[in-house]
């Protein structure tokens, strides 16, 4: 088939001519912007955008000319990049949770700067634990999966390293905008609108790459867990495109302004906002789940049944859900009531997810005892189910009334996110890292272990701090007096924190400690190192005949 | 034909697509579409104005810090909320915020009612350092503001786009917008067109406490001192059917 693809000279295809002459073209574009600039972010960003297209111009090249013949097998090569920047940004965005968490236990930390304040740096430890951390996971495994699920190769040539290296500039350009105070102030949607128009790019790209890889499989059904990813890409695509609508002041600034406002515009941001954990951190995960924990407990999924009941109630579910996150605001009381009582049958599907990857364990439950990843897998599902009841209860109107504002929020996210997220992640990259580096095993399966409780521990510490901070703050907020008064100023509740913020910023440093054992033992095992005794039974085996 | 079972689904990667764009489509289109056309989403209110060009520059100096990650402007209808911050906020506050600052997470205060609660000098040496005025709080310093001059250039096509969308800018707002922003800090200049565009109820003064210089902290403070001030909740009422939502 390769044979009969067009190419011109220098021996390339037709297509990535076509990318090189839309990067150029881009890339001056870019220099023109960056001329004209009306703001210095726009200025830096532009040259950028410039330099990274040249760069991608220079990849392409470079890449034509050491291309030997059709590749064969698996690309598993750029899922090995996936997990290196996984690593690195999960640390990153970890460390900047740290850093944030201690700024508002001792506020002296912001230092009286623009670049480094709580308000700057806290959408960056978003955005990078969500689209970078997590996006770069769900980019890496679901082009694990979907090759092997499908036994075909991963579609494209080019395409998949744009999608890749998009991706990355698109968190450098979002993530150097939040320093430089480019935000359009939306919640885990804070890029401004040539941020988010690159990212369109990207996203379409890969929903395109996983459909061509998907289109060439050679196995009939399409396995449950690329439903999954394929409704997080859609979805996202989606919720992207609803929740950005704006207008640029200008080509040539970084500022825009949103089409919707108030009332409609908060509803849009909180669909978005909500589904932002239905889709991204929820459905794509799941699809890590559907086939990790299966493969490496050896034991099919529990039942195929449940997971079709599984898939599409949750996603139908999910999107009504937006408007728990506003209750007893100006928005109205139809809505509001609509919301709260989706979240709550949401619980249902979210359940019943959580058996079907828990009693896949069935007949290997030993295996809990012995393999640390499996344990992190099972563990990150627990998490969810944990998390995925309480997000109901919190979308109830009386409970929300309490909890809103307050850090109860703030801990039930991180349940989720450090719990189940980031576990399901650890997991996952350990499944990974043996086969993407080309060795026999992890270099040590003792430090996954230590990774595991280090972390589980920090996150307890997190979530419980958060529990009492959250609970607390809200019964003071409403304390009354015997003579009828508010019995507590504002700033007596925010003094009340302190301890707690200590605590959670103790648990934080837990949790990063445990990434930081995690990239020490992916390191060595790309150098293909093992620790000490730890080497797997067939080695022992081989090396038994000749004592 | 086959008979049509999950099986057809899955073995149809288009269709399983199409499916589920279905299937997440309807809760959106549900709960979001009637909000804009729904007359009673935003209740009619005396007094809700644009914000001048100093105030929407202020807001944006507002956007840029990230306030919103700790304070929210969304005054919830409780009793606790009420007797703290004032009366619960009305959609009609809102409806020219392009976006939304209803916020997420208290860990300073309600900000929708701030405006007028303290005076100027307050908030130039709490933005400057704020355990200067609250010695408990954990905000960060802001003192950069006050030396930063104000980027007043861009302030007619900030208007021009807020009009694009929908905020009843006219040609005359905009084609002033930068006179309007220097008058809003001289009162002793000429107000009469800054006044016929906006009303005579807006804040004249010099609000950074530095005449010399229109800088940030100008704009970011004749903001704040314009928040939650446009409706008289003396004439307000809440009870009435039309505001029963």
């Amino acid at each position: 088939m390769s044979a009969t693809k067009p190419a011109l000279p220098g021996g390339l295809p037709l297509l990535a001519w076509g990318v090189i002459i839309a990067l150029g073209a881009g890339a001056l574009l870019w220099i023109f912007i960056a001329m004209y600039a009306l703001d210095t972010p726009m200025r830096v960003h532009a040259l950028l955008f410039a330099a990274a297209f040249i760069a991608g111009i220079a990849l392409i090249g470079d890449r034509a000319g050491r291309s030997a013949g059709p590749p064969v097998g698996y690309n598993d090569v750029i899922v090995k990049y996936g997990v290196v920047a996984s690593i690195f940004w999960g640390v990153v965005g970890f460390l900047v949770g740290v850093v944030i968490a201690f700024q508002l236990a001792f506020p002296a930390l912001n230092f009286d700067t623009s670049f480094l304040n709580f308000g700057r740096m806290r959408p960056l430890h978003t955005s990078a634990v969500i689209f970078a951390f997590g996006g770069n996971v769900l980019i890496a495994t679901s082009f694990w999966v979907v090759q092997r699920t499908s036994r075909a190769r991963l579609a494209g040539d080019i395409a998949p390293w744009f999608v890749f290296w998009g991706y990355q500039l698109f968190i450098v350009i979002a993530a150097t905008g939040y320093l430089m105070g480019v935000t359009q102030s939306k919640e885990y949607a804070e890029p401004e609108w040539y941020a988010d128009i690159w990212l369109t790019i990207v996203w379409v790209t890969y929903l395109l790459v996983f459909l061509a890889t998907l289109a060439k499989r050679q196995e009939p059904h399409i396995y449950v867990a690329n439903w999954f990813y394929l409704a997080f890409i859609v979805t996202i695509a989606m919720l992207h495109l609803g929740n950005n609508i704006s207008i640029p002041i200008s080509l040539f600034s970084s500022k825009s302004v949103q089409l919707f406002s108030g009332t409609q515009d908060a509803l849009i941001q909180w669909w978005y906002g909500h589904n932002a954990v239905g889709f991204f951190l929820t459905a794509g995960f799941l699809g890590i789940m559907y086939y990790f924990i299966p493969k490496r407990a050896e034991r099919p999924v529990f039942s195929y049944r449940l997971s079709i009941i599984h898939f599409w109630a949750l996603i139908f579910l999910y999107i009504w859900a937006g408007p728990h996150h506003l209750h007893y605001t100006a928005l109205p009381l139809w809505a509001q009531t609509l919301g709260a009582t989706f979240s709550i049958m949401l619980w249902m599907p979210s359940w019943g997810g959580m058996l079907n990857g828990l009693l896949t364990l069935k007949g290997a439950w030993d295996k809990l005892r012995t393999d640390p990843v499996i344990r992190m897998l099972v563990v990150s599902v627990a998490f969810y189910g944990m998390s995925t009841f309480e997000g109901p209860v919190m979308s109830m109107h009386w409970v929300n009334g309490l909890s809103h504002y307050t850090d109860w929020t703030i801990g039930h996210v991180h349940s989720g996110a450090l719990g189940w997220v980031g576990f399901v992640s650890f997991g996952a990259i350990y499944c990974m890292a043996p086969a993407v580096f080309g060795v026999r095993q992890l270099y040590s399966l003792v430090l996954v272990e230590w990774h595991f409780w280090v972390a589980t521990f920090g996150i307890l510490l997190y979530i419980t701090a958060m529990w009492v901070s959250g609970i607390m703050q809200g019964l003071m907020w409403r304390a009354y007096d015997d003579l009828g008064f508010l019995q507590f100023s504002f700033v007596q509740t925010v003094e009340a924190m302190h301890p707690y913020y200590i605590i959670r910023g103790m648990g934080g440093v837990l949790f990063l400690i445990g990434a930081l054992i995690m990239a020490y033992n992916v390191y060595m095992t790309a150098k293909g190192r093992v620790r000490g005794n730890e080497a797997i039974e067939p080695e022992r085996a081989l090396a038994q005949p000749a004592e | 034909m086959a008979k049509f079972t999950h099986k057809t689904i899955e073995k149809n990667s288009i269709l399983l697509l199409v499916l589920t764009l279905v299937v997440v489509s309807i809760g959106g289109l549900v709960e979001i579409v009637p909000l804009f056309w729904i007359k009673s989403t935003i209740e009619k209110v005396e007094g809700i104005r644009p914000y001048t060009p100093l105030e929407l520059a202020g807001r944006n100096i507002y956007i840029r810090e990230g306030c919103y990650n700790c304070h929210s402007q969304m005054i919830r209808s409780l009793r606790s909320e009420v007797d703290r911050y004032g009366h619960y906020s009305l959609a009609a506050e809102s409806m020219y915020d392009h976006p939304f600052q209803w916020g997420s997470k208290r860990t300073g205060p309600d900000l929708a009612r701030l405006g007028n609660k303290y005076s100027d000098e307050w908030h130039q040496l709490h933005m400057a350092d704020p355990r200067s005025v609250v010695p408990e709080s954990v905000m960060p310093g802001y003192p950069f503001l006050a030396r930063t001059p104000l980027d007043v250039e861009i302030i007619e096509a900030v208007l021009e786009t807020h009009a694009l969308v929908g905020v009843p800018y006219d040609a005359q707002m905009i084609a002033h917008a930068k006179a309007d922003l220097v008058a809003q800090l001289q009162p002793f200049g000429d107000l009469d067109g800054l006044y016929e565009r906006y009303g005579e109820g807006i804040a004249v003064r010099d609000f950074d406490g530095n005449p010399r210089l229109i800088s940030e902290l100008d704009a970011l403070i004749a903001y704040m001192q314009m928040l939650g001030t446009l409706v008289d909740f003396n004439v307000y009422k809440a009870q009435e059917a039309d505001n029963e939502r």
